[in-house]
């Protein structure tokens, strides 16, 4: 049973609920690498992908998740100016519903806003990512692929580098990461990692060489150009010099290390193109398992009649 | 509520009264003739018109509150002085102080004209608080002198802290030479930042901006520095912090021109209230973690905190149903004072209700030097009438402003306003 | 209060089992090509029995996989609880070969509708037949069965159910009265 109505975020998501996700994920996961990749288990629902911030990415990969579904897939892309001028939040969400659609999946720039949709629509929502709070759909194919790749999550040391404090990934991956049972280290300059972040169950460290040997997976941030020069991070280059995970020492370390990146990657700055271009890195495959994630969430979402549900 | 005038002869019976000025408690009724207290005592019924049955309710001096913003002029689809001072009797408030940032600004004698005489024949008693600064700039002074001579209480560019301490020192000089408090809404913009809400725990939970409650304490420190150095009245709007309160008690030891007050919604919710994106939590100074809401407390009991003050801040429903970071900031509470008010401290705190009278009473007066005198023959009567005993559920439907931001609808209050008299008329709850 | 009937007992399954071996052994000539396909849950192991026989009489192993059509059902909008999925496994390709996909029970024919159209997805198989322990009737859709170890007649708020050695505690076929 999957009592959940909408997919906002993993804190406080339970355990068992993300493992289906997983498993449901790798079976979605078995259908694209079929010869024909389309199931018709959404045949018939529709669904809006509402973004309010550009994301070719995540908009492409929930995009085809939804047609190897089957669904029927309508795109809105807005500008959050438009928002702040006339139209306010609340009627763009309730004309999209008007439409008659069943669910939306919603990047917006404002934490909080995929909570606030479900207030004023009755369809199921799932969060694309809202600012700097979660993104959930991201943290699940990240541990999807670390699932892959070791068979298990739990006892995993996995390690978050860059930016933690505006990074909604890093966010869901912890709640998700430490709901599994991982241990989790967060890595980067201590103006981007909130003091208090230890109260989530992770552990901080500012020295990249110490988190890479503990690490069996690094799951590396991109770090926003818009940081640099406003004095949080001085230079490109004191930043791979302090945190990026360079060949230099990823050859330092004795065991195979797994890299992970959610995209798109500043070469040369948080990660080196060695590195990322390696064996090591499962990039790649996070991609293919963001669509098998995506389409394992919708398929749990709205591949059954709706009943009295958990909000969550 | 129904607002009357009052008959000419109304005789209010068997009254618990209790002076917060004389700190006194006795049972009487009192009989208003012409809107003025004319007896207080054992009174016979013979020619009263209308007899107002008061057992088992205390009788009090009108509430004042020394903080609102009636938008007026301005954004009257928010509020106006009419709606503002419907709101103000619903609350037991009978006079009120309201803040200069309308529009335009209140910074000329003209503005302050224009709320004393569209004021008048209101229920409620309004006087305006002037800008500090033309058009809140933070810049140049504004027409003080002019201004306080029309009428302005004290001196206030609320919304928008004072941010260049060299302003802020000349106006707090500028001010002595009238008397009135500078009232300056503290906080650093530049520690404030992008803030949404505290910064702590629940601000790094929820991904929201957080706004460190050291971009308050910190200006509250500078002006405390700057009212000692000038010997100025300052008066410290809507205490958010704990370091705030130990900063203002030090201060109170070395120099007694310092008051402060609190807000109802501080005294009431801790920063996990914001955990479900509630926009009519968001207000500046945010909404802090529970140490700092403890430290309020604490800060009433010992004295610390003058007084109680709502900063009723309407807002249209478009501005509150956004998303967290769009939604204006502040929230209303005339309404619903007393009520949230009597339950944190006298139910839960064990504050005793004549010393919670005294927050909501004597002491803005005091602060504003208004007339506290007010259970005496001859006096207007401006008071209000209280169940202390009853538990109810706040709803929209007993808000009276023009807008409805308020988080206390659905939350359980304790202890209610029955009636209202006030400049001629009687407010009698529904 | 539910009655179970015991239409057939294990040693029954087995010669229906052995009788539809021999059908399809008989009726295609290269059975190099013929490959099963069980659907989950109860299909899957008459195949694999199904697969025993075959290999025991002609010395030819059978490449058998199984389905899962959950993907595929078109009853989603109905239903309160999700299926749990047991995936889909085929690890040989499927064109050109004679697939004869297997269950235990044909009733309404969309479950075989559905394994249609999951089959559909991994190629085009040159025939695909259908063997089924059992057809009990009240045919929903133009679906017949080319191998069928019994026919069981049934009428409203009768059902069928085939207990399994490999699945269940009990082995037979039941027919079952009233809604359980």
């Amino acid at each position: 049973m999957f009592g959940h109505k909408h997919f906002l975020g993993l804190e406080n998501f339970p355990r068992e609920d993300i493992q289906k996700i997983i498993d449901t994920a790798f079976e979605f996961k078995d259908v694209l690498n079929r010869p024909i990749k389309k199931v018709p288990s959404l045949q018939g629902v529709t669904i809006v992908n509402l973004f309010f911030e550009n994301s070719t990415r995540t908009r492409i990969s929930f995009e085809l998740a939804q047609k190897r579904l089957s669904a029927d897939t309508v795109n809105f892309s807005a500008s959050t100016s438009s928002l702040k001028k006339g139209e306010s939040f609340k009627d763009t969400a309730q004309n999209i519903e008007a439409m008659k659609i069943d669910a939306v999946v919603m990047r917006h720039p404002a934490p909080g806003s995929s909570k606030h949709l479900t207030e004023f629509i009755d369809a199921k929502v799932v969060n694309a990512g809202d600012g700097t709070h979660e993104h959930p759909t991201q943290a699940i194919l990240d541990m999807m692929s670390i699932q892959e790749k070791f068979g298990k999550i739990k006892d995993l040391n996995i390690a978050i580098i860059g930016d933690i404090n505006h990074s909604r990934v890093a966010r869901s991956n912890i709640y998700g990461l430490i709901s599994m049972g991982a241990n989790v280290t967060v890595c980067g300059p201590a103006n981007l990692i909130p003091e208090n972040i230890s109260n989530l169950g992770v552990k901080v460290n500012y020295n990249i060489d110490e988190v890479i040997e503990w690490a069996d997976a690094v799951n590396i941030l991109r770090i926003q150009r818009e940081r640099m020069g406003i004095g949080l991070v001085p230079s490109n280059r004191e930043y791979r010099r302090l945190f990026g995970v360079t060949s230099e020492r990823i050859n330092r370390r004795k065991k195979e290390l797994v890299i992970m990146h959610p995209g798109p990657i500043n070469r040369g700055v948080e990660i080196d193109s060695q590195v990322a271009d390696s064996d090591q890195a499962i990039i790649l495959d996070q991609v293919l398992n963001g669509v098998a994630s995506r389409m394992s969430i919708l398929y749990l979402l709205l591949g059954h009649k709706e009943e009295s549900t958990n909000e969550g | 509520m129904k607002v009357n005038k009052l008959d000419s002869k109304v005789l209010l019976k068997n009254a618990t009264i209790i002076d917060p000025l004389k700190e006194s408690q006795s049972k009487a009724d009192i009989l208003l003739v012409e809107g003025k207290i004319a007896e207080i005592g054992k009174i016979q019924e013979l020619d009263v018109i209308k007899t107002v049955d008061c057992s088992g309710l205390i009788l009090t001096h009108g509430f004042c509150d020394l903080h609102v913003h009636f938008r007026d002029p301005g954004n009257g689809d928010k509020e106006t002085l009419e709606s503002g001072s419907m709101s103000a009797l619903a609350g037991g408030f009978t006079r009120v102080c309201t803040m200069p940032n309308t529009q335009p600004t209140v910074d000329n004698p003209e503005s302050i004209n224009y709320i004393i005489e569209k004021s008048k024949p209101l229920p409620v008693h309004i006087h305006p608080i002037g800008s500090v600064t033309k058009g809140q700039q933070g810049v140049e002074l504004s027409e003080m002198g002019l201004m306080h001579q029309a009428g302005a209480v004290a001196f206030s560019d609320d919304g928008l802290p004072i941010q260049n301490g060299l302003v802020m020192r000349k106006a707090l000089e500028y001010s002595k030479m009238f008397g009135v408090p500078i009232i300056n809404h503290a906080e650093d913009e530049c520690l404030r930042a992008d803030g949404l809400m505290n910064e702590g725990k629940v601000s790094t939970r929820l991904g929201l901006v957080g706004n460190p409650s050291i971009a308050e304490s910190i200006m509250v420190f500078r002006d405390l520095k700057l009212a000692e150095l000038t010997g100025a009245k300052l008066h410290i709007p809507h205490v958010s912090t704990a370091e705030s309160v130990k900063y203002i008690n030090e201060m109170k030891n070395a120099y007694d021109k310092i008051t402060a007050e609190v807000t109802p919604h501080h005294l009431f919710y801790n920063d996990k209230h914001l955990e479900n994106y509630n926009t009519n939590l968001k207000v500046a100074p945010p909404i802090r973690d529970s140490l700092s809401r403890e430290a309020l407390i604490k800060g009433i009991k010992n004295g610390t905190i003058d007084c109680i003050a709502t900063d009723h801040a309407p807002h249209t429903v478009h501005e509150k149903e956004t998303t967290f970071d769009l939604a204006s900031c502040g929230l209303i509470g005339l309404e619903s004072c007393f009520g949230v008010v009597k339950r944190i401290l006298a139910d839960e705190e064990g504050v005793s209700l004549i010393d919670i009278i005294k927050l909501l009473t004597i002491s803005p007066r005091k602060i504003m030097g208004f007339d506290n005198n007010l259970l005496e023959i001859g006096k207007e009567a401006e008071l209000v009438i209280l169940d202390d005993e009853e538990r109810w559920n706040f709803q929209e439907k007993n808000i009276e402003s023009k807008s409805k931001n308020s988080p206390f609808i659905n939350q359980d209050l304790s202890g209610r306003v029955k009636y209202t008299i006030s400049n001629g008329q009687i407010a009698t709850s529904s | 209060m539910n009655k179970n009937k015991k239409i057939l007992t294990s040693s029954d399954i087995s010669r229906k089992i052995v009788r539809i071996g021999h059908e399809i052994v008989e009726n295609y000539s290269d059975i190099s090509k013929i490959v099963f396909l069980g659907i989950h849950n109860r299909g899957v192991p008459i195949a694999q029995r199904l697969k025993k026989f075959i290999k025991d009489l002609t010395d030819i192993d059978v490449p058998m996989g199984s389905l899962d059509i959950t993907f595929h059902r078109d009853d989603f909008r109905e239903r309160l609880t999700m299926p749990e999925i047991k995936g889909t496994d085929i690890s040989f390709n499927l064109d050109e070969k004679i697939v004869v996909l297997v269950d235990d029970v044909l009733f309404s024919g969309r479950t075989v509708r559905a394994a249609l159209d999951e089959i559909n997805s991994f190629g085009r198989p040159s025939i695909i037949a259908l063997a089924v322990l059992i057809d009990r009737g009240h045919r929903e859709l133009p679906i017949r069965a080319d191998f069928v170890g019994k026919n069981i007649p049934t009428n409203d708020g009768e059902h069928v159910a085939v207990k399994l050695k490999e699945s269940d505690t009990d082995e037979g076929v039941f027919l079952i009265f009233g809604d359980g």
